[in-house]
């Protein structure tokens, strides 16, 4: 893939590797005795493995293509491929971290494999390693369609691709090795945070620089989700993960904050998290591969621009809903639980728009399980944000929170809503990016469209369960007011919703096994098929093309 | 009468959807834009909790965590412990009942990060300290199960035989200084010994662990092993002082009130 770069644009990959391999070196060097050492021996090896193929092209011809006539698809490519690893790993930890729950000795007494540490290899290794990178693909690709010109630059969005998933494995591999913040979903330290912080900031560039070379004059809906996604992320990120490290030596830092207002900072980036990384972005995917798909335009303008700018605004306030009836001033509770209630309408705008887009399709969701994977998406999404507005409520949240309920929620975002999206949105875009006809395999997606709508629907059932019940019990008094059950007697209750739920996480994982071996087949076996103006507007003449913008 | 109610609201919208038609095709409008409205929220609720002296309580009696205890504190978040057990018992009878008074912001004033936590798939630990004995934590943590059979916690028994590693400690006292707990220059330079002494009773260590962090300070062999100071006395000696720093808790609340 690297042929494709010019020789100025090698030369440039291979000095950003040798700087990435010193800085690794140092890092080794440093940090012996530490995580940090072993860190720095990834980073080492990252590069190496990098270089190797650069080098491997420098010696290549210029590429012959015309670069106007054409998108820049390779690290789209890459990057779909990257997330279906990562959904199997990540997916694959979760049905660990779940069994362990179920069967505490499944932990083989190692110090790296305690439910404390891998927990996060999971929550990190889907969200970041299996969202993140098809987020990072599909915004690729989506920005040059909706603007209808290339990339601008092609060493960059290389860079930022293979320098999150750095950022991904630094993560996964420190967290084995008891390298955390402690901060959910915000667990990797320092050296890592500021990795992250330069290549989101390259993203943000490489987004706005290729909107700028646009032949539309409007921005489609989807890069606002996607830009929402870049911009209040970089905020999150840079803002909850301030922190000074003990030594520049070693990986253990101490967060800025401390206590209440450590608290509202971690779940105000805990809960945008949710907000800006699971659901702007997948929206993003969302407004472009399900119109796309369904072949119908989008239902209605207005209530886009009533959901995106609710959505940017309402849920930053949300997050305070974390921690109702705790030592945070009882205001800001207030504030967080009536933003909640409200983040229904711009949240519902959204699911509404989407499913009314199916109307005249409704056949289609029938016959083709790709569009159904996005149809129930948006369903989940729509049942996620109403339950999540739900718990948010105080009376609500005394019940649900600390318990599975909480779980329970999260899967059916991050399951019926995010996963699906995204694999109703691999599905469509695969056959397109490789030139493919159709997927290898049509049984195979409905056989994942069925096996992952089955787990998640076990999982979230298994978790309201245990959630309501551990909460009820929790609360029991006797007739003689004393507390009814022990800690203990709860947990026994648990058990077989453990069971059940790591049941409906093997059936998700089953699913995405499957996927990834059907992309797998697509891209080796499936008969090939150019697709249809499939290009940059400008280049073609036969189109009028639209003057840029500004 | 309807209509009326909502004419205002169809107008702002209105105007909103003609001020975003405009917005969209200008790419550093919609960035602007969305910071702006991504950053309201954040600043009043965030920013006021620094400012407002009602948010943390005073608390003379707060005090510090010793070096050993934060070296435990550290091993309780690189084990991930936070992921199942809480530190925050929320204002609700049943968890008063259960766990004790409710907490405090003071109780966290010093907690860089903070372990609240989010999920309880084991009880709240927020005032766990002297609850049991040092034996029953070391037994329960190299095996649950044979404490409380239907525990589904990890065994951390490799915390036994590790020796704790003691030399960073000034370095992350001096840390935590830097962000704000009060640390003297002399609790920083001696934090080595001094966590190193507070497992080690009767030794010239210990009385001075005592001296410099009060006599409150429990200096005992945590993990049962007189010959050298392991992860399992850290872990327990921060177990221990859990709810412990202050008693500012138990003042501002008579019992069996909530």
């Amino acid at each position: 893939m690297m042929e494709r770069l010019t020789g100025a644009e090698r030369q440039i990959a291979l000095m950003i590797c040798v700087v990435m391999a010193t800085v690794g070196l140092v890092m080794a060097a440093a940090g012996r005795g530490d995580p940090m050492g072993s860190h720095g021996a990834i980073v080492l090896i990252a590069a190496g493995i990098t270089t190797f193929f650069v080098l491997r092209a420098i010696g290549e011809p210029e590429p012959a293509e015309d670069r106007t006539v054409n998108y820049y698809d390779d690290p789209t490519k890459a990057g779909l491929v990257i997330a279906l690893f990562w959904a199997v790993v990540g997916m694959g930890m979760g049905v660990w971290v779940a069994a362990q729950l179920a069967w505490p000795d499944l932990r083989f007494d190692a110090a790296w494999s305690s439910f404390g540490r891998i927990r996060p290899v999971h929550t990190s290794g889907v969200i970041f390693g299996f969202g993140g990178n098809a987020l990072i693909a599909t915004s690729y690709h989506v920005m040059q369609r909706t603007s209808r010109a290339r990339l601008a630059g092609h060493v960059s969005p290389w860079f930022v691709l293979l320098g999150f998933n750095l950022f991904c494995i630094v993560a996964a591999s420190g967290y084995l090795m008891g390298v955390t913040q402690s901060k959910e979903y915000a667990e990797p330290e320092w050296y890592a945070d500021i990795w992250l912080v330069i290549v989101w900031v390259v993203y943000f560039v490489l987004y706005i620089r290729t909107l700028a070379r646009r032949n539309e004059p409007h921005i489609y809906v989807a890069n606002w989700y996607y830009m929402a996604f870049i911009l209040v992320v970089a905020i999150l990120h840079i803002v909850n993960n301030l922190a000074v490290p003990a030594s520049l030596t070693g990986a253990k830092s101490y967060s800025a904050f401390a206590g209440v207002q450590d608290a509202m900072t971690q779940w105000w980036y805990g809960h945008n998290a949710v907000a800006f990384f699971l659901t702007a972005g997948f929206l993003g995917m969302l407004y472009y591969f399900l119109p796309k798909r369904a072949e119908r335009p989008i239902y209605s303008y207005r209530l886009s621009i009533l959901s995106f700018w609710g959505i940017v605004f309402f849920y930053i306030w949300a997050g305070s809903h974390h921690l109702h009836y705790t030592a945070l001033p009882q205001w800001v509770q207030t504030l967080g639980m009536t933003f909640s209630v409200m983040l229904l309408v711009p949240s519902w705008a959204s699911a509404g728009n989407a499913l009314m887009t199916l109307n005249g399709a409704w056949h289609k969701v029938r016959d083709d399980a790709t569009l159904r994977f996005m149809m129930v998406a948006a369903v989940f999404y729509g049942l996620s944000t109403f339950e999540g507005s739900f718990m948010a409520v105080r009376a609500v949240n005394s019940l649900s929170h600390y318990t599975d309920w909480t779980v329970g929620h999260v899967h059916a975002g991050a399951m019926g809503w995010v996963a699906l999206i995204t694999f109703g949105s691999i599905y469509s875009v695969v056959p397109l990016l490789w030139k493919r006809e159709t997927m290898y395999s049509w049984k195979l997606v409905e056989w994942h469209f069925w096996l992952a709508l089955a787990g998640t629907v076990i999982y979230v059932f298994a978790m309201w369960n245990s959630g309501i019940i551990q909460g009820l019990m929790w609360r029991t008094y006797t007739d003689s007011g004393t507390l009814a059950y022990s800690f203990t007697d709860t947990l026994v209750a648990m058990h077989p919703y453990y069971v059940a739920r790591a049941c409906g996480g093997a059936l998700f994982l089953t699913g995405a096994i499957l996927a990834a071996y059907n992309v797998y087949m697509t891209i080796r076996h499936a008969p090939e098929k150019h697709p249809e103006r499939d290009y940059p507007t400008s280049s073609e003449a036969a189109e009028p093309a639209v003057p840029a913008a500004e | 009468m309807f209509r009326k109610i909502l004419s205002p609201f169809a107008r702002l919208f209105e105007f909103h959807a003609r001020t975003h038609y405009r917005t969209e095709r200008h790419s550093m409008a919609l960035t602007l834009g969305i910071i702006v409205a991504a950053g309201v929220g954040g600043f009043v609720e965030i920013a006021p909790l620094f400012t407002i002296d009602e948010t943390v309580e005073a608390a003379p009696d707060m005090r510090l965590y010793t070096p050993l205890e934060q070296a435990g504190r550290d091993i309780y978040i690189r084990e991930g412990c936070y992921a199942c057990h809480s530190q925050m018992i929320r204002t609700l009878q049943d968890e008063v009942d259960r766990y004790g008074p409710y907490s405090l912001a003071v109780e966290s004033q010093y907690d860089h990060p903070m372990l609240w936590g989010s999920k309880r798939t084991g009880p709240d630990l927020a005032r766990l300290g002297n609850k049991y004995s040092d034996d029953w934590h070391v037994r329960h943590l190299v095996d649950p199960r044979a404490v409380v059979p239907e525990s589904v916690m990890p065994q951390y028994a490799f915390l036994l035989e590790r020796t704790l590693e003691t030399e960073s400690l000034p370095d992350r006292l001096a840390a935590l200084r830097a962000v704000g707990v009060p640390y003297s220059d002399e609790q920083i330079a001696n934090a080595d010994a001094d966590a190193r002494g507070q497992a080690r009773p009767g030794t010239d260590a210990a009385d001075v662990v005592s001296e410099r962090y009060g006599d409150a300070t429990s200096v005992r062999h945590f993990d049962g092993q007189r010959d050298r100071v392991t992860e399992m006395d850290a872990l327990v000696a921060y177990l221990q002082i859990l709810g412990g720093l202050t008693d500012a808790a138990f003042a501002n609340q008579p019992l069996g009130e909530e």
